[in-house]
């Protein structure tokens, strides 16, 4: 029998985990719970966002009213743009707190498992999952601010700063490459909450009815990346103009 | 007749310490009796537990309950992996839910019936009297058994028993049980009381001042050589079954815990008496290394039989209904392929042996469903046998929906083990042996369900009782004497550097499969007076080779598997000498010991009250072996023949 | 069958491993995969060489103490089986199969496919247990248990401990073993006066092991022999936010 040393790789030694308690926000489940809340969050937020965004079909005018009217609610009792600062905040805190649990955790594995398998891993269940949350969620914010560049603040957009929302819209998705990065940030998104909106629920615990969850989960999904794309999809094939 | 098939007799034992009175009120008033420690002192107290199964695992758990200072140990790397683990069919309990006319005085009487009368009535009355707290403690534990849609515990009938007392937890039993008595381990760990072992392997006994005061271990990680001391030493290591290589036990099972203790005097009572399992998948090469049980309730609706013609190599299809043999049912018209463990068992090798046996090396009988699914159709089936199906299509690569099981009897339970008396204590004070490695409660034969039942009867209830009367004299027993320390160190380290020394050309598992092979054939479920003495010949001719030519490989001090296995097979060559001498002496049959001589007519077992209603226990000397009897007096069951025609 | 197989050896926690290959011949289709194992360690042993070390002891799918990962799969392909239960007719001639041990931190290697898995009893003695002295419990039928609860009890407590859904793990979370034992605990009437602090305690373990955090990827209870559903993390979860179902 032969028997012929073919690859070297040494095993890193293993750091003691750290043996303080670690309280709520230091405990994986903890964080987890964090992440599933701010996620909720900011799905409840993309469901609105999208219904928004279905105003375009109504028209210019009615959209340019409903961008003008988010920067009104409550107005006079409230200072104008209060509500929408208060969303804003409360969206920035939920990416910020949802971006530090997925970096808390992701840094935990990488911590639990040192040394890979020799052998790349096969997937034994839906294998694609942790790469979509953790790069696709990446991705995502990548995307956030090029999208605040161009439709929020409009310096990335072609029709500039000073054009109708309305405008910037129209004018973004007549060009076919702006149209294709935000299908493909939206399908990520897609994909990100197939997984996540039935990942919340279990992380909070209210998993029970696993597969019926993780079928509403594609549904909804599906509904959003459909609501969401057909705006850039009117404007590109004329229909709206 | 040779110098090695001759032993000495010496006196009779005549106190096992149970107390006297009626039946019912011997374990009251034993414990009645039993010495108190007082909650200050027991702290100061050290008792070691090796083994960490039902026995070992719930008695450590107690111990620490108590406020002993506990130190445990077993071979694998949790305690939760203890061969009870594997435990299926379930757990024999007198509660008489289903009032179906069960009580203590049945399960007492069908367990020494069942044990063919070889045990003692005392002992198998405690153990039909705390069976029943058992069921309470592991209920209380969070074992999950199996109930009814009442919320109330359901049972089964196992074992040909007439009532209804077996509880189950579903093919799991063991698993559950053994979990329950693990967590509450663990939770003794946590508390401080317990102090847990694993990889580490008993391999001598310390006596000092006539004692048993330690024990010294071999780290199995480092290698590293330990000695432990404590005031009271408790054996849980289990069965010793391994002895014929292919068992139903773990690989790792085997008897060098209480062989050494049997070598530094220890009596070893009935060593001959093993259990037969019929149903289990049979071998199918030279590979094999250890053998799978079947429930044995699939003998309920499967239907035994072998071709008529010996050599007949036919497929089981093409065989005509003719040509078949349906022989349990031929010879045992009342009971057919529902007979008892051992008549099924020895029937099944009848057959082999007269070259009608099935599948590879014509080692195995059909087990053919296939007049039950025609009747009850496939689902039923399905849903009564899916998962045994399952397994035996995973082992074997056979369907055994289309194609008849095949199966073979193989080697379960091991009822002889460490003398003990009624406190569990064996011949040297303060050695206390529970479990299967004991030889207490089953007499030449183990009913299905009761081994479960006895270690946890000793482990959570016997056992801490009795121990707290020895270790109430503890203060007097002084420190422990520095060279008998030494010595037993010195013999452990001795014999690993023998093995590693020999470097020889044959493997350590190699002799163990041969020495099981002889064992098998020649003390295995038939024996004769000439197959004993040829294995007694040839047993002592295989160690000196083993001695002389077995190869170890690696060093003392690493993790070093095949030095593990060495050290096994070792004892097991010594054991097997004293298992068929104890099989030469025992001239009857009786339970799952039969001698071909001691047959009626008909096949059937005779046993010989007048010469053998006795315990054979065993005393190891420089000089060999000597028996003492220690005779079994029935004044609540009378004694008969049993016969399943 | 011939098969090359790649296999992990290292001699101890201290020194570093590299993998190893080996021809064998002449496999049975009938043999185990360990028992494919122990015919490889003969001829090691008597060329002298170290035989390849591993666990394993019941050899019938129920102790839980063999563990591979067997060409990058916790306990090989095959579903809801342990590696003592895989046999080779699984595999074709001329196969190279890569044989590793469990990775993660928590399960140091301790030789070759060896690895130290008492972390797990550690996350058992945090609260895996129903405080009950022996000799102290009520008569069995003191208290009913829905015969739901019971199978549901008894589905998450056949678990194992093998340790196969860590390796399987991208996160090397145990969150599958550790909820598994909340779960059967927790699901029976006699669990529940320790449920909370039980839930508190053995994540809080699990975390200082070293484990990492489940994010619901699904592996673990797709390699697992007993196949413990992902619904016990859920209620693992449940329970430690303090919420009762
Ligand atoms: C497949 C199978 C099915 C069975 N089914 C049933 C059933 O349905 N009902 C029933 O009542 N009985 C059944 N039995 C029998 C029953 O399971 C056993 O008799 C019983 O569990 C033995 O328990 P124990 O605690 O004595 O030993 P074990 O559970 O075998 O434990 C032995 C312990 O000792 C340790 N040990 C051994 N040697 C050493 C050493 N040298 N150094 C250190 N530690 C050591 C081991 O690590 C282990 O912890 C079955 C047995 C088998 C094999
Ligand atoms: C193709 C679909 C989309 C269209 C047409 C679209 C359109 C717009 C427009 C017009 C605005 C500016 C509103 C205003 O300033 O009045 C805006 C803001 C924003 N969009 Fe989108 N969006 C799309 C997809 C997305 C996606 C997928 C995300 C997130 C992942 C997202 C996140 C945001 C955020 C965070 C803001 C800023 C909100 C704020 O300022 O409070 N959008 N979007
Ligand atoms: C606006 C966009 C986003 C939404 C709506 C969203 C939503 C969610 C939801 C609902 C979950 C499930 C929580 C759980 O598992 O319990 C989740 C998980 C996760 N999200 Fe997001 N998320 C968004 C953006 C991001 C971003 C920007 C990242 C950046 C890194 C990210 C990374 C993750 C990760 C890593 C997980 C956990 C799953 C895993 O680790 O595999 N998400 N997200
Ligand atoms: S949950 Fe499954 S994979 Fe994990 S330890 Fe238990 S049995 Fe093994
Ligand atoms: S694979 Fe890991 S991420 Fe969670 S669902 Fe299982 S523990
Ligand atoms: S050896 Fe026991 S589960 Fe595999």
């Amino acid at each position: 029998m032969t028997s012929i040393i073919e690859r070297g790789a040494a095993t890193r030694p293993i750091v003691p985990p750290p043996a303080r308690k670690p309280g709520f926000f230091g405990s994986s489940t903890g964080q987890k719970a964090v992440m599933a809340v701010t996620g909720a969050v900011l799905v409840l937020f993309l469901a609105g966002h999208m219904a928004g965004n279905l105003k375009t079909f109504a028209g210019a005018t009615a959209f340019n009213e409903y961008a003008a009217w988010l920067r009104e609610v409550g107005y006079p009792a409230l200072p104008k743009r209060a509500v929408l600062t208060l969303v804003e905040v409360v969206l920035v805190a939920a990416v910020g707190l949802h971006l530090w649990s997925a970096v808390a955790l992701a840094r935990r594995a990488a911590r639990a498992r040192p040394v890979r398998y020799a052998r790349r891993r096969r997937s034994q269940a839906g294998g694609y999952v942790v790469h979509i949350m953790r790069w696709g969620g990446l991705t995502i914010a990548l995307f956030v601010i090029y999208h605040l560049l161009d439709l929020t603040f409009g310096v990335a957009n072609p029709a500039g700063p000073a054009a109708t929302p309305y405008a910037r819209v129209v004018a973004g998705f007549q060009h076919w490459y702006v149209t294709l990065v935000y299908t493909l940030a939206v399908v990520m998104v897609g994909l990100h909450l197939r997984h996540g909106l039935w990942s919340a629920f279990q992380t909070l615990g209210l998993g029970r009815h696993r597969k019926a969850l993780q079928a509403g989960a594609v549904l909804v999904s599906a509904g959003l990346v459909a609501g969401f794309l057909s705006v850039p999809y009117a404007v590109l094939i004329g229909v709206v103009r | 007749m040779t110098d090695r098939m001759s032993f000495q007799v010496g006196e009779d034992i005549r106190d096992t310490k149970a107390p006297d009175g009626p039946i019912e009120e011997r374990w009251e008033r034993r414990k009645f009796q039993a010495r108190l420690v007082n909650p200050a002192n027991k702290r100061k107290l050290h008792v070691i537990v090796v083994g960490t199964g039902l026995a070992g695992g719930s008695a450590a758990a107690t111990l620490g309950e108590l406020g002993y200072q506990v130190t445990s140990f077993c071979y694998q790397d949790s305690p939760r992996r203890a061969h009870s683990i594997a435990a299926q069919g379930g757990i024999n309990a007198a509660k008489n839910y289903r009032g179906d006319g069960d009580s203590i005085h049945r399960l007492f009487y069908d367990t020494v019936k069942g044990g063919d009368f070889r045990s003692r009535e005392s002992n198998v009355y405690r153990l039909a009297q705390v069976s029943v707290n058992i069921i309470d403690q592991a209920v209380a534990q969070g074992v999950p058994f199996a109930r009814e849609y009442g919320g109330l515990l359901d049972t089964r009938s196992f074992g040909g028993a007439q009532v209804s007392r077996t509880f189950y937890a579903r093919g799991q039993t063991g698993q559950q049980l053994l979990l329950g008595a693990y967590q509450a381990l663990e939770r003794q760990i946590a508390a401080g009381t317990v102090t847990m072992n694993a990889r580490h392997e008993m391999l001598e006994l310390i006596i000092s001042d006539g004692r048993a005061r330690g024990v010294v271990v071999r780290d199995l990680v480092t290698g590293e050589i330990e000695s432990h001391l404590a005031d009271a030493v408790v054996l849980a290591t289990g069965g010793y079954g391994n002895v014929f290589f292919l068992s139903t036990n773990a690989k790792g099972c085997n008897t060098t815990a209480i062989w050494r203790a049997h070598r530094k005097g220890a009596m070893f009572a009935n060593p001959c008496f093993t259990q037969i399992h019929p149903t289990c998948i049979p071998v199918s090469g030279d590979h094999q290394s250890k053998l799978t049980l079947m429930s044995e309730s699939l003998r309920n609706d499967g239907r035994v039989w072998v071709p008529v013609q010996a050599g007949d190599t036919r497929a089981p299809g093409d065989i005509p209904e003719a040509e078949r043999d349906y022989y349990l049912e031929r010879i045992y018209p009342a009971f057919g392929n529902l007979v008892p463990r051992d008549i099924a068992s020895r029937a099944a090798k009848n057959v082999c042996d007269e070259g009608r046996g099935v599948g590879p090396g014509g080692l195995g009988v059909y087990l053919d469903f296939a007049d039950a699914i025609a009747r009850l159709g496939r689902p039923a089936i399905e849903a009564k046998y899916g998962n045994l199906f399952d397994m035996y299509a995973q082992i074997t690569g056979e369907d055994p929906y289309r194609r008849p099981m095949r199966i073979y009897p193989a080697v379960h339970y091991t009822m002889g083990g460490l003398w003990v008396d009624y406190d569990l204590q064996s011949t040297i004070p303060g050695l206390f042996v529970i479990g299967e490695a004991n030889f207490s409660d089953h007499g030449a034969n183990r009913l299905g369900a009761s081994a479960l039942m006895q270690g946890l009867a000793d482990g959570y209830f016997v056992l801490p009782t009795t121990i707290g009367d020895y270790l109430a004299d503890a203060r007097d027993f002084g420190p422990v004497d520095d060279v008998a320390v030494a010595e037993a160190e010195i013999a452990v380290r001795d014999r690993i550097a023998r093995l590693l020394a020999v470097d020889g050309t044959r493997t350590a598992d190699s002799y163990h499969r041969e020495l099981g092979k002889l064992m098998w054939d020649y003390c295995g479920m038939e024996r004769t007076e000439e197959s004993l003495r040829k294995a007694l010949e040839r047993i002592p001719e295989l160690r000196a080779e083993f001695w002389r030519n077995v190869k170890v490989s690696g060093t003392a001090e690493e993790l070093n598997q095949a030095l593990e296995r060495a050290g096994r097979v070792a004892d097991f060559f010594d054991l097997a000498e004293l298992m068929c001498l104890d099989a030469l002496n025992r001239t009857e049959s009786c339970g799952g010991h039969f001698r071909a001589e001691s047959q009626d007519a008909d096949g059937e077992a005779v046993r010989d009250d007048e010469k053998f209603a006795y315990v054979a226990a065993w005393e190891h000397t420089p000089d060999g072996p000597v028996l003492h009897r220690e005779h079994l007096e029935y004044a609540y069951v009378t004694m008969t023949q049993r016969s399943y025609k | 069958m011939n098969l090359t197989l790649k296999i992990w050896r290292q001699h101890d926690a201290a020194k570093s491993g590299q993998m190893v290959t080996y021809h064998v011949e002449e496999v049975s289709p009938d043999m185990s995969f360990l028992e494919m194992l122990d015919v490889l360690n003969e001829r090691l042993i008597l060329d002298g060489d170290d035989p390849v070390a591993f666990d394993h002891d019941c050899r019938e799918g129920i102790c839980g103490m063999c563990g591979l990962v067997i060409n990058g799969v916790a306990h090989g392909e095959s579903r809801a089986t342990t590696t003592c239960q895989l046999h080779m007719r699984q595999f074709s001639d001329g196969d190279v199969i890569t044989v590793e041990p469990w990775r993660a931190a928590p399960f140091p290697v301790i030789k070759d496919l060896v690895v130290d898995r008492s972390a797990f009893d550690r996350i058992i003695q945090a609260g895996g247990f129903i405080s009950v002295p022996a000799g102290s419990a009520p008569d069995a039928h003191a208290v009913p248990v829905k015969k739901e609860d019971a199978d549901a009890a008894f589905d998450a407590a056949t678990c194992i401990g093998c340790g196969a859904c860590v390796a399987a793990c991208p996160n090397g979370s145990a969150s599958l073993f550790t909820a598994a034992k909340i779960t059967h605990l927790g699901l029976l009437p006699q669990g529940q006066p320790e449920r909370a602090v039980r839930a508190k305690a053995m994540v809080e373990q699990m975390d200082l092991e070293g484990f990492g955090g489940c994010t619901n990827t699904g592996e673990c209870t797709a390699v697992c022999p007993k196949g413990i559903p992902l619904d016990t993390i859920a209620r693992m979860n449940a329970d430690f936010l303090g919420r009762r179902g």
